[in-house]
């Protein structure tokens, strides 16, 4: 359905048929395939979250059954991960990686082709197994075994399409480094490369790193479930705490996956309209390779109650900490780069603005976390969705829209309705404060996660947080609105297009070529 | 002074809530850890205010000088922009601040870890299973064990019955323990991970089947505390909640005493001879807290997740091949063994009832003794 959409909204335009989408190997071309699919992603996944939030609502059982209740938290964080967000940094990478080194289009085109083709498939897979027997998979996106291994007929399917989705994921990454390491402008050395470029350079590097991992890992699920083996069975001589060790060896670098290219966006925006320089380029390159090997002797800290012994836990604790020192090295720089700046506010700027404040406020939680003698108190509560939903929603999702703004005037050459921007993003960080917000003080409280019915303490801070939910869901309609009318028309853009822009994107004309340069610029 | 005038703001707005909100249940909220009665909790909640006043305090400098830059810093004041960039000094000054605040917050982190795993010298040990959905403790040192299951009635789930105060935070049987004693839990599952989590003691730790977790506490205050598991376990993972009496050491004593004397009774009756209708009234009822949650009380199951029991073939058929599955489970599927959760006499009581309601009228009856010899 989401590859229907896409060829849909994009007839007008660009006339020549749905097999020009099918086969097209242009960078731009499939930049926007992603985009497209990631939107219609983030509302399938939305939707979903509102039927948890709805249930939610009140204490006792309204709308949904445990076990649908439970199909949807673990479909909506698949979707929202594996769906929404990862594939629309491709998608900006697509778009964007080109264009800013210099170079007339990716370096593979095939391969990219086919990386974003396998995902519309993989998606629907996923959305399928909700209309099989036993429902969709209900065991959480971590897919913990023995749990995972009750789904019903949904189980292979669900590893199908990780296996698909980590495919995709790997062949865009190979696509990126190749596209960088070979295909800069004459004179653009990697130092002089944009933040975006650096930090999607490193981000491409984690993928092929670890979606090989989790490959393996949900592949000892399948033949524990089917032929036999005991890999996670305490029963056949397994360890089903090893599963975790594992799924977090990916899934910590994972989480980095989807914010170091949200740390190049706003390392891009907040120069261009703070009208200031980036105040530490090459410390900022420095920290985020820095959060990338860190990422890696992490992973425990999301299992610290299974039991670990106590050297484990000091270790685990200790190198946690450390990240809040590269991280707060780019909240600083930051910082430093709008004061004494000559800033202005438009929708890109405000957006990245909120990035940079509520990003923090998900870092303060996550350094909360770190410490391992009172992470046995928050562990697995709300606490802890407040965090995720801080770095995720107004960290990642937040930095998707500032660079779907900054961007867009460049991509179709219309300038989008500056108000109607205005109003998206004060509607999104109101609405988003009071949705997750009060998430915090019901885990102080001691409400578990996952859980679709609680005790009557619990009921006020539920309510606040789903009517914010209802209304932060209901304003996304909009961005769509923004973007269709983008795309339909508007004042014409400069090449430029904002005062402080620097970078060879901006140098293209508004709409750009399509093969980007075809003769590579000269970089001083 | 900020702390009390934030909470009183932070009260308004939940009490305005509250008044919105039309369900009648009572309005206590909740902001913040609460301290606990155990040394462990109480530390644990000091290092939590600690690290949370050090991160107010670094973000009213961060999103200070954002503010300050948004309000002087624009292009609409006139103002040009500064070239600065670049700066050794600052940017080791930004480095080596945060690194010593995180070793002021590691150093008290490292002494409260250090205490919370040291398990020796316990006065009690008890073993804790997580089942799906329940909990048992075996009191190791005193030979009795139990089943401890949600007590909530069903009608205040489905929003037919006012709901109360201990809306899903109440079991059949609690956990009793005496206090000012170093209570030691074996913590492990017998299906899928749980997490045994009650936070005013100040610790949780995860379930796991196959795998012994330990955890302690040692409670000073009497009282009863509320808890729930807190890992993801299956369908009914929010309604296993746990529930610890703490009482002082002579009332424990009375109520393990009394425990004792129950569970005797129980081996006394599985010795005796059962009629049909007192099977079948013990078996409805020991059907309904440990088989209808996936069976469904009408017996039909769920299609596709959980089979049905009324006109299976296992329910009319061989009456030991019953049994045997009730007891043993079956591999592979959500389907527990019920030999170590049930008594002789609540096993032979609900393969009766299973095997003569709903229109199962294989008219056969199970007697404990029976079940005794197929141990």
């Amino acid at each position: 359905m989401s590859t229907a959409t896409a060829h849909d909204t994009h007839h007008e335009h660009h006339p020549g048929g749905l097999l020009r989408w099918v086969f097209t190997t242009n960078h731009k071309d499939i930049g926007t395939l992603y985009l497209i699919f990631s939107l219609v992603m983030l509302f399938i996944g939305g939707a979903m979250a509102m039927v948890i939030r709805a249930e939610l609502y009140q204490p006792g059982l309204q709308f949904v059954d445990p076990q649908f209740f439970n199909s949807m938290t673990t479909m909506h964080a698949l979707i929202m991960v594996f769906g929404a967000i990862m594939p629309a940094f491709v998608g900006l990478a697509n778009w964007l990686i080109p264009m800013m080194i210099g170079a007339p289009d990716m370096a593979l085109p095939r391969m990219n082709n086919w990386s974003f083709w396998i995902l519309p498939f993989a998606g629907l897979m996923l959305v399928s197994t909700l209309f099989m027997e036993g429902g969709a998979p209900a065991g959480g996106w971590t897919m913990y075994p023995p749990l995972v291994l009750q789904t019903g007929d949904a189980f292979p399917f669900l590893i199908f399409s990780v296996h698909l989705l980590g495919i995709s994921s790997i062949m865009g990454a190979i696509n990126i480094i190749v596209t960088i390491v070979n295909m800069r402008a004459p004179g653009m050395t990697l130092m002089k490369m944009p933040l975006f470029v650096w930090t999607w350079l490193i981000t491409a590097y984690l993928l092929i790193a670890v979606m090989p991992v989790l490959a393996g890992a949900v592949t000892m699920l399948l033949t524990d479930r089917f032929f036999g083996t005991s890999f996670f069975s305490a029963a056949g001589g397994g360890d089903p705490v090893m599963f975790q060790h594992i799924f977090w060896f990916f899934g910590h670098p994972e989480v980095y996956i989807m914010i170091l290219p949200a740390f190049g966006v706003v390392s891009q925006i907040i120069p261009t309209f703070a009208r200031k320089r980036l105040f530490g380029y090459s410390s900022m390159v420095y920290a985020t390779a820095s959060i990338a090997f860190l990422s890696f002797i992490v992973w425990a800290h999301h299992m610290f109650t299974v039991g670990m012994p106590l050297t484990g836990e000091l270790f685990f604790m200790y190198a946690t900490m450390l990240i809040a020192v590269p991280t707060g090295v780019k909240v600083f720089n930051w910082v430093s780069t709008m004061w004494k700046g000559a800033m202005t506010f438009e929708t890109p700027m405000l957006f990245a603005l909120g990035f940079v404040v509520m990003f923090t406020i998900g870092g303060f939680s996550g350094l909360m976390l770190a410490i391992t003698p009172i992470d046995f108190q928050y562990h697995d509560t709300y606490f802890v969705v407040a965090h995720f939903h801080y770095v995720l929603v107004t960290g990642s999702l937040f930095s998707l829209f500032a660079a779907a703004y900054y961007w867009l005037p460049k991509w179709t050459g219309n300038m989008y309705d500056e108000k109607l921007g205005k109003l998206h993003f004060w509607l999104s960080t109101i609405f988003v404060n009071i949705l997750f917000f009060p998430q915090h003080f019901l885990g102080l409280a001691g409400m578990p996660r996952r859980i679709p019915d609680y005790s009557v303490q619990f009921a006020e801070f539920n309510q606040i947080s789903s009517l914010g939910g209802f209304a932060f869901g209901l304003t996304q309609l909009l961005f769509v609105y923004i973007i269709w009318k983008t795309v339909r028309g508007g004042a014409k853009a400069t090449d430029r297009v904002w005062e402080g822009a620097e970078g060879l994107e901006w140098t293209l004309s508004s709409p750009p070529p399509y093969h980007s340069f075809e003769t590579a610029p000269e970089v001083k | 002074m900020l702390v009390t005038k934030a909470k009183r703001l932070l009260a308004t707005l939940a009490g305005w809530a509250a008044s919105v909100y039309a369900g009648g249940a009572s309005a206590e909220y909740a902001l913040n850890l609460r301290p606990g009665v155990t040394p462990i909790s109480r530390e644990a909640y000091d290092l939590h205010m600690l690290i949370m006043w050090i991160c107010v305090a670094i973000g009213i400098v961060v999103f200070g000088a954002i503010f300050i830059s948004i309000v002087k810093h624009r292009k609409s004041k006139g103002v040009q922009p500064a070239q600065f960039h670049e700066s050794t000094t600052v940017e080791i000054i930004w480095t080596v601040i945060p690194f010593l605040i995180l070793i002021g917050m590691a150093i008290p982190a490292t002494k409260a870890l250090v205490a919370m795993e040291d398990t020796s010298n316990s006065d009690l040990t008890i073993k804790v299973t997580g089942y799906q959905w329940k909990w048992g403790y075996d009191y190791i040192d005193d030979g009795v064990s139990f089943i401890s299951s949600l007590a909530t009635p069903k009608e205040q789930i489905f929003d037919m019955q006012q709901k109360g105060e201990n809306y899903l935070l109440e079991v059949d049987n609690p956990l009793v323990v005496p206090t000012n004693k170093k209570v030691r839990l074996l913590i492990t599952a017998s299906d899928v991970i749980h997490a045994w989590w009650v936070p005013d003691l100040g610790m949780k730790k995860d379930a796991i089947p196959g795998f012994v977790n330990e955890m302690w506490f040692e409670i000073d205050t009497e009282g009863t505390y509320r808890g729930q598991c807190a890992e993801l376990c299956g369908k009914d993972h929010g309604y296993m909640p746990i529930v610890v009496i703490a009482k002082n050491e002579a009332d424990y004593g009375k109520w393990l005493s009394a425990q004792k004397t129950a569970s005797d009774a129980v081996a006394a009756a599985a010795e005796r001879e059962w009629g049909m209708s007192e099977l079948l009234e013990r078996g409805e009822k020991v059907y309904n807290t440990s088989c209808a949650a996936c069976h469904q009380a009408n017996g039909e199951g769920v299609p596709g997740a959980f089979p049905s029991i009324k006109g299976s073939a296992v329910a009319t058929g061989p009456s030991g091949d019953h049994l045997a599955l009730v007891m043993n489970g079956k591999a592979g599927t959500a389907m527990a063994a019920f030999a170590g959760q049930l008594s002789d006499v609540d096993l032979a009581a609900v393969v009766t009832y299973q095997r003569n309601a709903w229109g199962n009228n294989v008219g056969d009856l199970i007697q404990p003794a029976e079940v005794k010899a197929a141990r």
